[in-house]
């Protein structure tokens, strides 16, 4: 039986534009992207060129450093384009996609008899791998090893991020299948963690799992909080994560042969017109998503949350583990005397806001920074929202000094980027949590 | 505010990068986000951040401090009608002579302060950070207010040069720059700090009434402490500690009212800018170790008087309000805000018990905090990780 766990630290962001419940679909689009920059510490190795036909399940790339781990494409059709930048780097392999998808197929009937190196085979040709996600730091998962436990968190706490139980209905079979596909990838446990008050209807064919269950604001979502509770990462530990959908994924391709990543993405945020949920696949171009959908033209399109999520254009693509569009109105605006006087509400920790923070219940964010950098000076901030056993100012200047060992002993281990998004929210400094965390992670990447 | 942008737009230029007056860049940049919050977007990490930001922080505790600084205003005028004749003055006379006593002491903080911080900021290319704001007043209210105005633009250049530039700037700084200030004053010129002189603003020449003392509760205390006089409610201003907890009394000028100390207080720690953690545990300790000295056994004024007298008589409740929670030189983990809040109070009231050299402790204490913050700090951080280390071992 799993853990029961309250997080008390941490604060939900109510913001506009909250997705009805109904599916909603609009034109496939044209193109697809499978980009390398979303996977860290990945050097693309390319397989096709431009013009090659691929079927859905084809491989793309692989990644320099090990092989095996393909990264494949997610509809049939041409290679269209390989957008490059500095130095050549890869950044979006395009695919026109064919109008009636063509899979390629993979031997998957019997799965339960397989052996797990036949099951991570399989995993890796058809471009499953990728959603793993390996902690400490984040990369892509050693494919030689078997995880110390592998944890799912079973909802999102985070932003106009989507309801699970509507993104994941009827593929309740599928998340069956993909948790026993986890089970038979480590020696040690599969955590499915799931939320006391919302609903979870979708996980009730699963079995053979660890169920824990979490209550409280954001962060409790994020999978890094709840491997905290449950089971810290200590050094030497590796732990996998994985997202329900992805699971879903597994189960879909385990079940059927074919690699369909055809999924349900929430499409949201305070400028969309139609906040709601639609059919998207992985790698999907937005700009069918977006076409008649916007109130203004001077948006932000972020893929993922407005916390983690990565800046894209309104004709870019969909990231890789990303379920979610949430769109934002700029703020490149002048306020005058806005840091006395503030305009409009905003969302806030502080007290010292007492209208936004007390009277306001959800907001229309903009991207306004509402201040400029400074060095530290205010503390308290980031252990309110920082529910982990963890010291995050202390560690943050630990990476500014770039002192690795005590990094290391501040618990670098346990966290990444999204795990510390909300101090950098909180921030009255307004330093660059995320990207200094970057940077620190990096460094222990490479020392290791 | 069309027009003021405009007008700010067009100015731009000269004080940018190329322009006439690049030189003043910092300078200009600091009056322009003062006035318009600028319109830049995020660029990395979080899409969205939270409405409050330095300049805001600040300007609260500014906010907290006016209570105590228009108390103080009236208070320099009250003190200088009773020693020039004897009587309470009317309420407008005593804060207009208040005000001219006070306002070019305020002046000179700031000009002095604020010139040596943005000509600082230009010289690394930084933008002007906020942390004057408040240091700037702070100064002015923990002077005495007959204190000469050289002496303050020295104090304050001393504080903003060697007390926290030397250390990066605002952030970087071990001591609390006002502190530092006044610490500076103490020292080199003690006979314009303390003392039975320097608590009422007088006129060139004047002399004061008879009967008038200018003594203050702490002095009295010291003195009765030293020549074996026991306790009695005679020693505090008024004969009660009631003056003491309304403020009209002699002291320096913003440190006197209590009452307007708690008002700022409370507009601290309900807007969450000042942490209560350190009000309460500097307040706790001060109690704590008066009433030590009630329980020794032992007698003298110092040791009898009742312990939360402490913590209303000198400067204790502005030292414990206003210069201990600075975030900066304080511990900065919420543990040892405990620690460090505590040992400030119990230090002040051994300070003032125990060396009559100094009849206030509270300025001695926090610096002395100031300096071990860092050290309680670690001891914190290691503990979080040893747990981390036990957790690997188990």
């Amino acid at each position: 039986m799993g853990i029961n766990v309250k997080i008390k630290r941490g604060m939900d962001i109510a913001l506009e534009g909250e997705p009805h419940t109904d599916v909603l679909s609009v034109d496939a689009p044209a193109t697809y992207a499978i980009k390398p920059t979303d996977f860290k510490g990945l050097v693309p190795k390319l397989q096709v060129k431009q013009g090659d036909e691929v079927k859905a399940g084809d491989v793309l790339f692989v990644d320099k450093g090990n092989d095996r781990i393909q990264f494949t494409s997610p509809v049939s059709g041409e290679v269209a384009e390989i957008v490059r930048g500095d130095r050549r780097a890869v950044l979006e392999v395009k695919i026109l996609a064919d109008s009636e998808i063509q899979y390629a197929s993979f031997e998957t009937a019997n799965y339960t008899s397989k052996s797990r190196e036949e099951i991570k085979s399989l995993m890796l040709d058809a471009g499953l791998w990728p959603f793993i996600v390996q902690r400490p730091f984040g990369t892509l998962a050693d494919t030689t090893i078997s995880p110390k436990a592998i944890h799912v968190s079973g909802f999102d706490s985070s932003p106009l991020s989507a309801d699970l139980n509507v993104t994941l209905k009827g593929e309740e079979e599928y998340l069956k299948v993909g948790f026993e596909v986890l089970n038979m990838l480590t020696d040690g446990k599969v955590h499915l963690n799931i939320h006391n008050k919302k609903g979870n209807e979708v996980y009730s064919k699963v079995s053979g799992v660890e169920i824990n269950t979490f209550d409280g604001p954001h962060p409790s979502g994020l999978v890094g909080v709840q491997i905290n509770k449950i089971d810290p990462i200590n050094k030497g530990d590796i732990v996998w994560t994985i997202k329900p959908q992805h699971v879903a994924f597994l189960g879909k391709f385990f079940a059927t042969g074919n690699l369909n990543l055809e999924q349900t993405i929430v499409v949201a945020g305070s400028e969309i017109q139609k906040p709601a949920y639609y059919t998207a696949r992985i790698g999907a171009c937005v700009n069918t998503l977006l076409e008649n959908n916007l109130k203004q033209d001077n948006v932000r399109v972020i893929s993922g949350n407005v916390l983690t999520g990565k800046q894209i254009e309104k004709d870019g693509y969909l990231g890789f583990r990303d379920n979610q569009l949430s769109v934002i109105p700029e703020g490149d605006q002048y306020e005058m005397l806005g840091w006395l006087f503030p305009t409009y509400p905003r969302p806030t920790l502080s007290s010292s806001l007492p209208i936004s923070k007390f009277l306001k219940k959800t907001f229309k964010v903009n991207t306004n920074p509402h201040g400029e950098p400074r060095a530290y000076v205010v503390t308290g901030q980031y252990e309110k929202v920082m529910p982990m056993d963890i010291m995050p100012q202390q560690l943050i200047k630990a990476v500014m000094a770039k002192d690795l060992e005590l990094m290391e002993s501040l618990g670098i281990f346990e966290v990444l980027e999204e795990d510390m998004a909300l101090c950098e929210f909180v921030c009255t400094s307004k330093i660059e949590v995320q990207k200094v965390l970057s940077q620190g992670l990096e460094l222990m990447v490479e020392e290791s | 505010m069309k027009f003021l942008r405009d007008q700010v737009d067009k100015l731009k230029p000269t004080f940018s990068e190329g322009g006439k007056l690049s030189f003043l860049h910092s300078t200009f940049d600091a009056f322009e986000t003062f006035l318009f919050v600028p319109n830049h977007t995020t660029k990395s990490g979080s899409h969205i951040r939270d409405g409050i930001d330095l300049k805001r922080t600040m300007f609260i505790v500014v906010i907290a401090m006016i209570p105590a600084l228009l108390f103080g205003m009236w208070n320099v005028g009250h003190q200088q009608s009773l020693a020039l004749t004897g009587a309470n003055g009317n309420l407008l006379d005593n804060f207009w002579v208040g005000l001219l006593q006070t306002l070019p002491i305020i002046i000179v903080s700031y000009a002095v302060g604020l010139g040596i911080e943005m000509g600082f900021a230009q010289f690394r290319g930084h933008p002007v950070n906020e942390g004057f704001l408040v240091t700037g007043l702070l100064i002015p209210l923990c002077m005495p207010p007959d204190v000469p105005l050289w002496m303050v633009g020295l104090a304050t250049a001393f504080a903003v040069v060697i007390g926290k530039e030397v250390f990066g700037g605002t952030g970087m700084n071990l001591l609390n720059p006002a502190l530092t200030a006044r610490m500076f004053l103490y020292i080199g010129y003690p006979s314009s700090m303390s003392g039975d002189t320097v608590w009422a603003a007088l006129p060139d020449g004047a002399t004061t009434v008879e009967g008038y003392s200018g003594a203050t509760a702490l002095g009295n205390l010291a003195s009765a402490t030293s020549s074996g006089t026991g306790w009695s409610n005679e020693l505090l201003a008024g004969g009660s500690i009631m003056p003491a907890f309304w403020g009209n009394i002699q002291g320096s000028i913003g440190e006197t009212s209590v009452v307007a100390i708690l008002i700022g207080a409370v507009i601290l720690v309900a807007s969450g800018v000042g942490s209560w953690k350190i009000m309460a545990s500097t307040f706790l300790g001060g109690l704590f170790m008066g009433w030590i000295f009630n329980i020794s056994g032992s007698s003298g004024a110092w040791m009898d008087i009742p312990a939360f007298y402490h913590l209303i008589i000198g400067g204790f409740a502005f030292g414990a309000v206003f210069m201990a929670t600075d975030p900066v030189s304080a511990a900065q983990t919420e543990k040892g805000k405990w620690v460090y809040g505590f040992l400030i109070g119990v230090i002040t009231v051994l300070i003032r018990v125990f060396n009559p050299g100094y009849p206030e402790g509270i300025m001695m204490a926090v610096l002395l905090m100031n300096v071990f913050a860092p050290l309680i700090d670690y001891y914190v951080v290691q503990s979080n990780i040893k747990t981390r280390l036990k957790r690997v071992q188990a």
